[in-house]
């Protein structure tokens, strides 16, 4: 991560329409709080200092929420800049279907896991996939022009936003 | 069924198809092909990943027994298993006993070719399965029950008003679907009761990670990830062909294939599964209980599917097509795919220009037959391709195949003293358009009685009866004076003392025995800049019997062009050339015919004239030895010479010396040497014509200029005007 890596995220981000919203550790429940909207859905982030807990997202995920949640609210393992990608690292927890089925996906991403490329995030990965894990990228919203047009939100969200914890 | 019903039976299919899809196709597909140029335009690594693209699949296809039996391990080591199905049938069986023994009544799939390959949806319906295709195109093909157009957009023959009028048909909704944001919705909320509801989740694979068992798919949509997770059961069926070492080896791929199939940066998702995935399961059933309750079980197969491929990677001239990771863009950069679309240009599962390559490996020859000819060799998928397959060349090796199945036809005396070899069983219109140069040298021999001849009426028809050659087509009007002709009469070859350069011009049949007047300006131009220049010997340059998959023929002209030339580039001359198509058979295909330190000195050393005018006049020749502009140009450069990268030469000299210049922007006349000629093919070849008729349809106060032969037989059909070569703009009177 370099702050040139932040930047150059940051204008992936709005090139592809993805809202970016910057907190940190102290501001994190107030800022989840105010971007949620209708119920809210999460997995457990792993991260020093915050947690889920003290909002009103509602963890553990169930079937039930994954089709009723309007926003599903994960951590990422990286994310990569040139692009705006987020590396969704799957889990036993559920962050692949939590990031995948609510109309809205919420995704917390710290500073620190910004890498430069592609090049860099396939390496990172690699190492996940020799322990039999998996991850996605994602960039941007689901989408399809199979209809005759570009449309966003079909099998995977509709809207995207980034969560930016600047201090860790 | 007759050599002409046949061919009127193919003309019959291919207007149908322009009626029907060619609006749709047409704007879908050039929409896809812009997408990438822009792509690539800001993208500078482009060449350099496709490099790397390229070795790492050449090593891995090479590799491949081993990279089975380590993936084999990863998979049954992370608690899945692999199957390596000989064929379509071997696969379906065991995919269907795999559903059987869970006992499954539903199955969704995410987007698949090779499950297409296999036939897997009528098999797995025939055992009681309901198989549901995700992806929305696949399931507008499903509902509609039609085989996908492209490889990338499987419906985008339809347009918005044909799946809006399907679906309104089909759901009967109580307000009829109208919009795409309206049919998007429906399809994905019926699609997610499938999911949900399923049994098994299907998915095919576009990289298989061998040393951890990875599968990665990219798409846009989402489907693949939610088919791949949300049932216990995943399968995944791929061919044999897409496995690479490591994740090591994805970075270029990911860079590549959106960028050339879409004009994507990146596709939406790269999904990389380690399956058995670590997911929770999810049990709609027991929607309040947290995901992963219950005992449910995770469960993978890997079904890898040879069908052919390891017999294409023992073929020296198929195995590349292994190499195709199924992009589209060879498809979307043809002129003739643009206005067809695949349900002609196409076999049983694959379309496109290198469906020519997979359909002759998975199907069969016959498969390739249908569709194989509608491959012009225009070459404008060659630097599109990411992973640098030469796409024409597969296309003439099973054209040159077919050629070689074919049963004599009993017109053979048609064209007796044709074909001066061993390929006895091409049919008479190849061999009448394979010989070319023959025809050319006997045409100018007798002109201009042969040119009387051929365009009577009741000879037109025979023409077509019996040759295939369409009588709306006008035909070349041989000369009798040919280029060699003039340049022996005109002078005596005495070498040009102070000349700085030495010139061979190679003088190919059209320039020799039709288009005289480009050669002899070709020869004032070059000496007008100082250059002393002699003529080649007329020997055809291999292009024609290449264009028919003739390809001993071919071989044998591209060697003795070789053996003509090789006493000049002994002596220093450098090779000009008049025509693109011959330029880039010294340049391109020379490879595949001639020993490598031929081809590459020949390459190295031969010029498109118009390029080496530009050198000439960067090296200090003097500009005002040729003609000043006085009119504005309209210009079409040829598709293989753009290919090469040389058009911009020619529009640079144009521009230097003050011409007022428009350019054309298609990827092809839609003439492409004899295809245009041919009976079955003439209306498509004007339409796609067309296009560039409707670019120059406002230079008419234009002088309109062509490089190639076809361009401008093409043009001149096609605007009923004069067609100049370039160099007979800037060539200056012949000094007295
Ligand atoms: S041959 Fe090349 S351009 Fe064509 S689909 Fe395959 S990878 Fe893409």
């Amino acid at each position: 991560m370099s702050d040139t890596d932040t930047q150059l995220f940051a204008s992936s981000l709005a090139a592809i329409d993805v809202p970016l919203t910057r907190t940190d550790t102290a501001g994190f429940a107030s800022t989840i709080d105010s971007l949620v909207t209708g119920p809210a859905v999460g997995v457990p982030l792993h991260l020093d200092g915050v947690s889920l807990d003290d909002t009103v997202v509602q963890t553990p995920p169930t079937p039930r929420l994954l089709r009723e949640a309007e926003t599903g609210v994960t951590g990422v393992g990286h994310a990569i800049a040139e692009h705006g990608t987020l590396v969704i690292d799957s889990d036993d927890a559920g962050t692949e279907p939590v990031s995948l089925y609510p109309p809205t996906h919420l995704a917390v991403v710290r500073e620190s896991d910004i890498l430069p490329d592609v090049a860099s995030a396939t390496d990172s990965v690699g190492e996940r996939f020799a322990a039999g894990k998996s991850s996605i990228f994602a960039t941007g919203v689901s989408s399809t022009g199979d209809m005759g047009a570009l449309v966003k939100g079909v099998h995977g969200p509709k809207h995207v936003e980034v969560v930016l914890l600047t201090d860790q | 069924m007759s050599a002409q019903s046949e061919r009127r039976r193919k003309a019959r299919k291919l207007r149908e198809l322009l009626d029907a899809e060619g609006d749709a196709v047409y704007e879908n597909v050039t929409h896809l092909n812009q997408g990438r140029y822009d792509a690539i335009e800001r993208f500078d690594e482009f060449e350099t990943l496709r490099t790397e693209a390229r070795s790492i699949k050449e090593d891995a296809v090479e590799n491949l027994p081993s990279l089975i039996e380590t993936l084999r391990e990863s998979v049954e080591e992370n608690g899945g298993s692999v199957y390596v199905a000989d064929d379509a049938d071997d696969a379906t069986r065991y995919i269907r006993e795999v559903a059987e023994a869970k006992d499954a009544r539903t199955l969704v799939k995410s987007k698949s070719m090779t499950t297409e390959e296999i036939e897997l949806n009528e098999s797995l319906e025939a055992a009681g399965v309901d198989v549901w295709e995700t992806d929305l195109g696949e399931f507008v093909l499903q509902v509609a029950d039609e085989s996908p157009s492209h490889i990338v957009g499987p419906s985008l023959h339809k347009s918005r008003e044909e799946v809006a009028a399907l679906f309104n048909d089909v759901f009967d909704p109580e307000v009829p679907f109208e919009t795409a944001e309206e049919l998007t919705e429906f399809a994905r909320d019926y699609l997610g009761d499938r999911i949900r509801e399923a049994d098994i989740g299907m998915t095919g694979a576009n990289f298989v990670l061998a040393d951890s068992g990875t599968i990665t798919i990219v798409t846009n949509e989402g489907n693949a990830r939610k088919s791949a997770v949300t049932p216990d059961t995943h399968i995944a069926v791929t061919g044999v062909e897409k496995i690479l070492p490591s994740a090591a080896d994805l970075d270029p791929f990911v860079n590549l294939i959106s960028r050339a199939a879409t004009g994507q940066d990146i596709s939406q998702y790269v999904s990389m599964l380690t399956p058995p995935v670590e997911t929770p399961t999810i049990d709609f059933e027991n929607p309040d209980e947290p995901l992963g309750s219950g005992d449910a079980e995770r469960e993978f197969h890997l079904v890898l599917i040879d069908n052919g491929r390891l017999a294409m990677r023992d073929d020296d001239q198929l195995r590349e097509t292994l190499y195709c990771i199924r992009c589209g863009a060879c498809a979307n950069s043809c002129g003739n795919f643009q206005h067809v679309g695949g349900h002609a240009f196409g076999g049983e599962t694959y379309t496109g220009g290198i469906a020519t390559g997979w359909e002759a490996g998975v199907e069969g020859l016959d498969s390739a037959a249908e569709f194989n000819d509608l491959c012009t060799g225009c070459s404008r998928c060659v630097n599109a391709c990411p992973v640098k397959i030469d796409i024409p060349w597969i296309n003439t090796v099973v054209r040159d195949r077919l050629n070689g199945e074919a049963t004599p036809s009993d017109l053979e005396f048609l064209v007796e003293g044709l074909t001066p070899d061993a390929e006895g069983t091409v049919t008479p219109q190849k061999r009448l358009f394979g010989n070319f140069g023959t025809l050319a040298r006997l045409g100018s021999a007798t002109a201009p009685l042969s040119n009387w001849v051929a365009d009577l009426g009741p000879v037109r028809t025979l023409m077509d009866r019996y040759l295939g050659v369409a009588p709306d087509r006008e035909l070349p009007t041989f000369q009798r004076e040919t280029l060699v002709d003039w340049f022996d009469s005109r002078r005596p070859r005495a070498p040009n003392a102070t000349a700085t350069r030495k010139v061979v011009l190679y003088p190919d049949a059209y320039t020799n025995y039709v288009l005289v007047d480009r050669g002899k300006a070709a020869v004032r131009t070059l000496e007008a800049l100082g250059a002393h220049v002699e003529l080649a010997t007329p020997i055809e340059s291999g292009r024609a019997p290449l264009s028919q998959g003739m390809v001993d023929t071919a071989t044998r002209q591209a060697e003795a062009v070789a053996s003509d030339l090789a006493p000049y580039l002994d002596s220093s001359f450098d090779v000009v050339v008049v025509e693109p198509s011959d330029l880039a058979m010294m340049r391109r295909e020379y490879g595949k015919l001639l020993d490598d330190e031929t081809h590459a000195r020949l390459s190295e050393h031969s010029y498109d004239v118009m390029e080496y005018v530009f050198g000439l006049l960067s090296n200090g020749a003097d500009p005002a030895a040729l003609a000043a502009p006085d009119e504005p140009v309209a210009y079409h450069s040829h598709c293989q010479q753009r290919t090469l990268g040389v058009e911009t030469y020619t529009e640079a000299v144009l521009d230097d010396l003050g011409f007022d210049v428009v350019t054309s922007d298609v990827e092809c006349c839609g003439m492409a040497g004899s295809f245009g000629y041919k009976s079955e093919y003439y209306e498509l070849s004007m339409d796609v014509g067309a296009e560039l008729a409707d670019q120059f349809a406002d230079a008419s106060d234009r002088v309109v200029v062509a490089s190639g032969t076809s361009c401008t037989e093409q043009l001149t059909d096609l605007l009923a005007r004069d067609v100049t070569h370039p160099v007979e703009l800037v060539a200056p009177d012949e000094a007295p």
